[in-house]
C-alpha cells in the first residue's frame, strides 16, 4: 500500500488525526525549549555530526576495536549480515540456555529483523517491556513512532485492551490507573524471565561498553534479574570514545522528548558477576549505505524521533502510513535504500519544508536526501503512471509560454461557469478537501503589464 | 568467509576520505550555583533534592517521607541510615528483592545540567536494587557535583567489568496518550540527599 492510501485511513478519524498532530507538536515545542536553554546547542549538533562522520569513515576499524575491548571485558560479540542471521543467533543463544520466557526493552533493530514472531514460532514467550511497545505488541501492531510507539492509541482503547488482557475495570481509561496495572503485570514478567534482550543506543569502541537509555527503567530490570543479557545493535551505533557520550546524551533526550536526559542512561561494561552478555552486531544493508555519497549521512541517525515530531506530513498521517519499521523523514530515506520499489511513495510524503533538517541533532540533510530519492525513483521508473503523465503534461505546458498563457485564459473563462460536479470530479484529488479559490479576471502577467504602463516606468510602486 | 569478515570487507570496499574527530574542548555551560541548578532540574523530572548537613539529618528527613514511614521492607548500603530490615547482600537472587519498599543507596556524583546522579554496582551485590525498589533515596557528597555531562565523563574511566548509570528522577512513562505517569516499572519516587562533606 502506498503512503497516500494508508494515510487516508488515518485521517478518516478526524479527531484522532488532530489530536496526533497536536500531541507531537507539543513534544516538538518541549524540544525547542530544551534546545534554546543551552547556549552551546549548535556547537553540540556540529560536534555530534563531526563525530558521526568520523565514525562512518572509520567504521571497520572501530568495530574491530569494539569487539576486542568488549571481549576483554567478558562479553561475547556476534556478527550478523542480515535480519535472518541475527534472529538465528539470538534464538540459538536462548535455546542453548533453555530459555522459555524473554523480556525485551525497546529495540528498533529487533523490529527491523522481525525477531518477535521468529522467537514465538520457536515456542518462546517474549514480552516487550516498554509500556508503549507492550501496548502495540498486545494489539498485534507495529510501533507507529520510534520513541512514542503507541502515540496512535487512545486511552479509551488502552482501557478496553487492559480490561480484556489484565482484567482492569471496564470503562476505566485513567492513564494513572492503567499504567499501575501494567506496572504490576510487567514486574511479574521481569521476575519470571529467563533472559533479557535490549537494544543499544551507543557502543563505545574505546572501552567495549554499551549504553542503553530508557525512562521506565525496563532495560535495567530486564538485565539485572535474568543472568543472560543479549543486546542487538546496528553497526552504525558505534562511537569512538566514552567522552563522546557527553555530546550524544546531551542531545538525545532533549531532541526526543524535551527531557534534559533520559531517566536511566545505563552503561554496561561486560556481563554482571555470574551472568553473560552477548552483543550482536547487525549489518542488514548498512554497509551498502556507506558506499552511497548521497545517503551515507543517514547512518548518523541516533533515533531520537525529532524529525517525526516536527514533520507536517508525519504528524497528520501517522506512523503506520509509512509501512516501515522506522517511519517519518529518516524512515523515508532508509526504507527506499532497502527496497525502492516497495517504498517508492515515501520520499514524496514530504513537503520539502526542511523542518526535519533544522531539528536533527546530528545534522543529517534529511530533506535534501528525500529530494535525491525522488530523482532516483523517477530515473528508475518507479513513479506511478498518473504522476508520470501529469508531470509530462506539465513539462509540455511549461516549455511553451504561449500554451501556458492560452491554458490560463481558457481556465479563467471556463472554470467559473462549470457546474460543481465537473470541477470536483473524482480525478481532482486536490479538490477533495478544498474549495478552489475565486478565479481572477486577469492573469498576473496581464495585471503586471497594466500596472507598468499606468505608472509609466518599471512597475515599481512609488506611492508610499 | 565468516559473517564478521564479510561485514568488515563490505565496509572496507568503499574507500572513504577519513574525517578527523572534533575537539570536545568547548565553552560548555557552567552554573555558578550547581546545587541550585541540580535542585531545580531534578524537580522538573519528578525527583527531589534535599541538602543535609549530617547523616543524622537524613534519618529525620526520611521519617517525614510517607513512602518511608509506610515501607515494610527497607534496604540500605549507607551505614547508620535508613533503618534497614533486609541486607541486600544476604539474598541469593536479585529476584528476592521484589518486595523491597525503600532503598537508601550511595551515588557517586551529581550533574547539575540534567539532575542526574552517577551510580555503579560497586556498593551492592545486586544492581537490581536501584531499579526494583518501590522508592529510592540516594546519598551523594555535596562537593561531588559537576556542571555538565562533559565534566562528568572526564571523571569516569571504564577499565574493568562494571555497571554504571546516570539516574535522573523516578521511573516514568507517557505512553498512554502522553499523560505523564510517575512510577512506570521502577521506583515511584526518587530523592537525593546532598550530604555536606565540608569540602
Amino acid at each position: 500500500m502506498d503512503h497516500p492510501t494508508a494515510a487516508a485511513k488515518f485521517v478518516a478519524n478526524d479527531t484522532r488525526a488532530h489530536w496526533h498532530d497536536k500531541a507531537l507538536w507539543f513534544v516538538r515545542e518541549k524540544r525547542d525549549r530544551m534546545a534554546h536553554g543551552l547556549p552551546e546547542w549548535e556547537i553540540l549538533r556540529e560536534t555530534a555530526a563531526a563525530i558521526k562522520s568520523h565514525t562512518i569513515t572509520h567504521l571497520a576499524d572501530l568495530l574491530e576495536q569494539f569487539e576486542e575491548n568488549a571481549t576483554k571485558l567478558g562479553a561475547t560479540v556476534h556478527w550478523a549480515r542480515d535480519g535472518a542471521e541475527h534472529n538465528e543467533i539470538v534464538h540459538g543463544l536462548l535455546r542453548d540456555h533453555g530459555v522459555k520466557k524473554v523480556v525485551k526493552s525497546k529495540s528498533m533493530l529487533t523490529e527491523e529483523c522481525h525477531l518477535n514472531p521468529f522467537l514465538e514460532r520457536h515456542g518462546m514467550e517474549i514480552t516487550d517491556t516498554d509500556l508503549g511497545e507492550w501496548l502495540v505488541q498486545l494489539r498485534q501492531e507495529a510501533p507507529s513512532h520510534i520513541v512514542l510507539p503507541a502515540i496512535h492509541i487512545s486511552k479509551e482503547e488502552v482501557g478496553e485492551l487492559f480490561h480484556d488482557v489484565l482484567g482492569t475495570e471496564a470503562g476505566n481509561s485513567d492513564p494513572q490507573y492503567l499504567a499501575e496495572a501494567a506496572r504490576h503485570a510487567l514486574r511479574q514478567r521481569f521476575v519470571e524471565a529467563d533472559a533479557g534482550l535490549t537494544g543499544v543506543n551507543f557502543a563505545i569502541a574505546e572501552t567495549g561498553g554499551i549504553v542503553v537509555c530508557t525512562n521506565e527503567g525496563n532495560a535495567d530490570l530486564g538485565t539485572s534479574l535474568p543472568k543472560l543479557h543479549i543486546a542487538s545493535m546496528g553497526i552504525e551505533k558505534i562511537i569512538p570514545q566514552a567522552a563522546h557520550l557527553g555530546v550524544f546524551l546531551r542531545l538525545l533526550a532533549r531532541s526526543a522528548t524535551g527531557q534534559p536526559i533520559t531517566t536511566y542512561s545505563s552503561h554496561f561494561h561486560g556481563p554482571r558477576p555470574g551472568g553473560e552478555l552477548h552483543i550482536v552486531l547487525v549489518d542488514n544493508g548498512r554497509s551498502d549505505l556507506i558506499g552511497s555519497d548521497e545517503f551515507r549521512r543517514s547512518l548518523s541517525c541516533i533515533r531520537c524521533g525529532a524529525c517525526m515530531n516536527t514533520c507536517p506530513v508525519y504528524r497528520r498521517s501517522g506512523g503506520h502510513s509509512y509501512g516501515t519499521t522506522v517511519p517519518g523523514p529518516i524512515g523515508s530515506i532508509l526504507a527506499p535504500a532497502q527496497d525502492a520499489k516497495a517504498h517508492h511513495s515515501l520520499p514524496f510524503a514530504c513537503s520539502l519544508c526542511g523542518s526535519c533538517t533544522d531539528v536533527c541533532p546530528v545534522k543529517i540533510d534529511l530533506h535534501h536526501q528525500l529530494l535525491t530519492w525522488r530523482k532516483l525513483i523517477a530515473v528508475r521508473g518507479l513513479v506511478p503512471l498518473s504522476k508520470r503523465l501529469s508531470m509530462r503534461l506539465a513539462t509540455a505546458v511549461f516549455k511553451r509560454p504561449w500554451l501556458f498563457n492560452l491554458g490560463g485564459s481558457i481556465a479563467r473563462w471556463v472554470t467559473p461557469k462549470l457546474p460543481r460536479f465537473l470541477i470536483y470530479n473524482p480525478l481532482n484529488a486536490w479538490g477533495r478537501q478544498r474549495e478552489l479559490p475565486e478565479f481572477p479576471k486577469e492573469s498576473f502577467r496581464q495585471a503586471w503589464e497594466k500596472r507598468r504602463s499606468s505608472s509609466g516606468g518599471d512597475g515599481k510602486d512609488t506611492s508610499s | 568467509m565468516s559473517s564478521r569478515d564479510a561485514i568488515l570487507a563490505a565496509i572496507r570496499k568503499h574507500p572513504l576520505e577519513q574525517t578527523p574527530l572534533p575537539t570536545l574542548n568547548q565553552d560548555w555551560i557552567q552554573y555558578p550555583d550547581r546545587v541550585a541548578q541540580f535542585t531545580t532540574v531534578i524537580e522538573t523530572v519528578g525527583g527531589r533534592c534535599i541538602p543535609v548537613s549530617s547523616e543524622g539529618e537524613i534519618n529525620s528527613h526520611l521519617k517525614e517521607l510517607p513512602q518511608f514511614a509506610s515501607a515494610i521492607v527497607r534496604c540500605s548500603t549507607v551505614d547508620g541510615i535508613g533503618e534497614p530490615t533486609l541486607d541486600a547482600g544476604s539474598v541469593a537472587k536479585p529476584h528476592d528483592l521484589l518486595a523491597v519498599d525503600f532503598a537508601v543507596l550511595r551515588g557517586e556524583f551529581c550533574v547539575a545540567e540534567n539532575g542526574a546522579v552517577w551510580i555503579t554496582d560497586e556498593p551492592t551485590p545486586h544492581r537490581a536494587l536501584y531499579f526494583i525498589t518501590q522508592h529510592l533515596a540516594l546519598v551523594v557528597p555535596r562537593s561531588q557535583i559537576v556542571s555538565n555531562l562533559h565534566e562528568a565523563y572526564q571523571r569516569l574511566a571504564f577499565e574493568k567489568p562494571r555497571f554504571g548509570a546516570f539516574l535522573s528522577g523516578p521511573s516514568k512513562t507517557a505512553d498512554i496518550e502522553q499523560s505523564l505517569v510517575i512510577g512506570a516499572q521502577g521506583p515511584r519516587s526518587h530523592v537525593v540527599f546532598l550530604l555536606d562533606d565540608g569540602a
